[in-house]
């Protein structure tokens, strides 16, 4: 059996500060275009909240070159997708495209890096204002348990650090966001020395370093990026237990669990995401056989945030079939969780061999390629892990898993969210 | 801005698509392979050509349940066992009934894929539908479609459903109703089993890091002998169409009105296909679509609107919808009826055929990219009985519509007289300002 992936690929670097990652693979006609910000929601100043998102769908809204509604028009023209996604660390913005167009997709990209604020009016900031919030309807307040990662936000991480609060944020606060602000954010934090670009797929090697220095090379430096706005140093227990109950307009209750972790790049967080696998991944996982087949439970997740400031956290849920208490369904799960300590080698290998299996078949698309290899650029300063991540996930053993379990899973570093029917 | 003006482009590339090779076992079984060697990894699928239009309103959830039920036990394991097996070899397992069959796919590294394989045909030849296992699906189930009731856009595709296909099977949530779940009995699910499982109407699609021989060979001793006479599926005619009108749904409180509208559509096989795609491209199947650009762009009502046609084998539907904030719900409902009507009597532009062909056309090599696409697209292929080529056709066929045929297949098959909207809002702010949009409104409870 192979041994890893391989993804192969270049970098360089332009005079800008612009770091470039090509990786070549002419399978298809296709080529992925990724580009990462350093700057997510953890950026945003006291009564911003939400704004990195806000602004990334700025971005959308044309530049100096680039006519008001033509970044979507352009690329759907010629058969390709795109999207921009905000998140608590970074801000990405990728396109794939026929291999013939990649002009496009650096021209699109380089063009609102550079010429950005040109284009911009109060006007464009309104209507997406009004996007945004309606987005903020949708995901959050129309949607049962929709604010559950503003709440495990808000008890995991004291209210002066950059995880406090969530990428959606507050209406206010997006009511309060003026054409200053987008100035002030663009010319921060959307500088070439503060971003990483990825082109994969179909293109020409020989040719790309002067065809991106063509489109980027003119856009100057930025200045220094300054540090993340308040504490960013956690200890690495959280020390008791935080609860807290929520009551909504849902049917069924529903408990989550958060437990503070090591950052995501931290040698121990491999051990975590095999955890999170254990206990939620398929109908053989901890919680499926303890929750679900037991008919406590209608559903289990279980997730390891793969982020870096500080400390990350690991969540589960698990949603009460009818009837079921509320405090018996928490029970059921923290012993769950707690079986991690006597973990079986059958089941880290279940988990690692799940996880193998889903890591490659993301690499699989070109967009994920792209995207994966900018993040461990950007995070790590390290894009083999593409190649490599898959060798450390092996090597996690039943052991670190009931040392890990041992350390993060007890009582002293958790968090406890129930979310009830409201009483009619 | 000479130095910064939009790249002149070159001509494109050539999308190829995989060579695939196809063979019919003794049984009946056939297998479609496709060999990509570029990752150690393969994807499958099983698909029996029975699907959920077999539900009738009492035994809705039926055709469902039976598929569910193909893991959670077999002669040789316990449900327990057999999810141990499947995590074992980190293969993940996917079984789900469409409207036109059930399909058991799965996805595991090549070196797996033997055993995978032969679990798979384990459950499909050999299941044994444990009673106990019934009921806990049962209360998942129900307890499944409690929840929806607090999910709008679950309540909102429902209503809409039964709006337009009353009690016609498409008019009901593929996994039933909580009366219809209750009443489930194993013995009707064995039946159904006999009645439609059989591999000399099954196809088998695999793609990814095989040896084909080998994999033929594989296939050959697990599903060589699965045949046994299974029944044609009989489906009743559509309704009659009703006028244009509006359901609603009270959701008290709610910050957001989710807004669906439908009407039938073609089956898969229509003449009509290819326009009719590029038709839905420039109403509601892109970003740049009208209803996207009027909706969210222009008057930031909402997060996106879309719509699309539902190809199916007998016939199809076609359905859209947004969320927009409360106050917005009547001019939305206003808009979107004028873009349908619009498209209906005028097709679209020139520039607007031209931006969607190519949106589709080129957009195709994306949808190859992973062999569960490409497992994806052979089933259709075969389950729809398309063309060999097809896939290679397919840009082609979408480059060379035109604005005549755009037009008259959106004359054809865009229905603005006989349209359902479902909403599910805030009744109290909502009902007033619905019922000046001059068009019948009624009032549902949740079913």
């Amino acid at each position: 059996m192979r041994e890893k992936p391989v993804i192969r690929f270049e970098r360089f670097v332009l005079d800008n500060g612009l770091r470039v990652i090509a990786a070549h693979d002419p399978a298809a006609p296709v080529v992925a275009v990724n580009l990462w910000y350093n700057v997510g929601s953890r950026n945003e100043r006291e009564g911003r909240t939400g704004f990195a998102h806000l602004f990334e769908h700025m971005m959308f809204q044309g530049s100096q070159h680039v006519p008001e509604n033509a970044h979507f028009a352009l690329i759907e023209k010629v058969g390709g997708s795109l999207n921009g996604s905000t998140w608590l660390d970074r801000t990405n913005y990728f396109e794939t495209l026929p291999s013939h167009h990649l002009e496009l997709g650096l021209w699109l990209e380089s063009d609102r890096l550079g010429w950005l604020l040109p284009a911009m009016t109060q006007e464009k900031l309104d209507n997406q204002r009004d996007v945004v919030k309606n987005e903020r309807r949708w995901r959050v307040d129309n949607q049962p348990y929709g604010d559950w990662d503003e709440q495990i936000q808000e008890m995991m991480y004291p209210p002066d650090h950059p995880y406090h609060h969530s990428v959606i944020g507050s209406m206010a606060d997006l009511d309060a966001a003026t054409l200053e602000d987008v100035e002030a954010f663009f010319r921060t934090y959307y500088t070439p020395n503060n971003a990483v670009l990825t082109v994969a797929g179909d293109f020409d090697p020989a040719a790309l370093p002067a065809l991106v220095d063509r489109y980027f090379g003119e856009i100057p430096p930025g200045p220094p990026i300054p540090p993340l706005p308040g504490r960013t140093q956690l200890d690495p227990l959280l020390g008791e237990e935080i609860r807290r109950v929520v009551e909504q307009d849902v049917a069924l209750p529903r408990v989550y669990t958060a437990y503070r972790i090591p950052p995501y790049g931290d040698s121990a967080f491999h051990a975590a995401a095999v955890a999170a696998h254990m206990l939620g991944e398929g109908k053989g996982s901890l919680l499926y056989r303890r929750l679900i087949r037991t008919g406590l439970a209608q559903d289990v997740v279980a997730y390891a945030f793969p982020i870096v400031v500080g400390a990350a956290i690991l969540v589960t849920w698990t949603t009460a079939m009818p009837g079921v208490d509320v405090n018996v369904l928490e029970t059921a799960l923290l012993d769950a969780i707690g079986e991690l300590r006597t973990a079986s080698d059958a089941d880290v290998t279940r988990a690692v061999r799940m996880l193998e299996a889903s890591r490659l078949r993301d690499l699989q698309r070109l967009d994920e390629r792209a995207d994966t290899l900018s993040m461990f650029t950007m995070l790590f300063d390290e894009p083999d892990r593409i190649n490599t991540e898959i060798e450390r996930i092996r090597a996690v053993t039943t052991k670190d898993i009931r040392s890990f379990a041992e350390r993060y899973f007890g009582e002293n570093n958790r968090g406890v969210l129930q979310y009830l029917p409201r009483p009619s | 801005m000479s130095g910064r003006s939009i790249p002149v482009v070159g001509p494109p590339g050539l999308v190829r698509t995989p060579p695939y090779v196809r063979t019919q076992l003794a049984g009946g079984l056939t297998v479609v392979a496709v060999p990509r060697h570029d990752l150690p990894l393969v994807d499958l699928q099983l698909i029996v050509p029975a699907g959920a239009v077999r539900n009738l309103r009492a035994t809705a959830g039926l055709a469902s349940m039976t598929a569910e039920m193909l893991d959670e036990g077999t002669k040789v394991r316990t449900a327990i066992e057999l999810s141990e097996a499947i995590d074992l070899l980190g293969a993940d397992l996917d079984i789900r009934v469409t409207w036109d069959a059930t399909l058991a796919g799965m996805h595991v590294l090549s070196p797996r894929l033997e055993e995978a394989l032969r679990l798979l045909a384990e459950m499909l030849l050999e299941p044994t539908f444990p009673e106990e296992e019934l009921e806990r699906k049962r209360e998942e189930r129900l307890n499944a479609l409690r929840q929806d009731r607090d999910e709008p856009r679950a309540v909102a595709a429902r209503t809409l459903a039964r709006a337009v296909f009353g009690d016609h099977p498409y008019g009901v949530p593929i996994h039933g109703l909580e009366d219809s779940v209750r009443r489930l009995q194993r013995d009707a699910i064995e039946a159904d089993y006999r009645m439609h499982f059989s591999g000399s109407r099954a196809f088998l699609v695999v793609a990814g890091d095989i040896d084909v021989d080998a994999l033929f060979r594989l296939a050959d001793e697990l599903f060589g002998g699965w045949s046994r006479p299974s029944q044609d599926i009989a489906t009743p005619p559509l309704p009659e169409a009703r006028r244009r009108r509006i359901v609603l749904v009270d959701r008290p409180g709610a910050p957001q009105s989710e807004v669906r509208f439908g009407h039938f559509g073609p089956a898969r096989n229509t003449e009509l296909y290819f326009p009719l795609i590029v038709a839905n491209t420039v109403l509601g199947g892109s970003f740049k679509s009208r209803l996207n650009m009027r909706l969210r762009e222009e008057k930031g009502y909402t997060y996106g609107a879309s719509s699309a046609f539902g190809f199916r084998k007998y016939a199809g539907a076609f359905s859209g919808g947004t969320a927009v904030f409360t106050d917005v719900t009547d001019d939305t409902i206003r808009i979107t009826l004028e873009e349908l009507q619009k498209i209906a009597e005028q097709g679209a532009t020139v520039e607007e055929v031209e931006r969607a062909r190519q949106y589709l056309a080129y957009g195709f090599a994306r949808n190859l990219e992973m062999t569960s696409d490409l497992v994806s697209a052979l089933s259709d292929v075969v389950l729809y009985e398309l063309p060999d080529d097809y896939l290679d056709r397919y840009s082609g066929n979408v480059l060379s519509v035109g604005v005549d045929d755009v037009r008259a297949a959106a004359r054809a098959c865009f229905d603005p007289e006989h349209v359902a909207i479902a909403v599910v809002g805030d009744r109290a702010r909502i009902e007033g300002p619905l019922e000046k949009l001059g068009m019948p409104l009624e009032v549902w409870e949740v079913e």
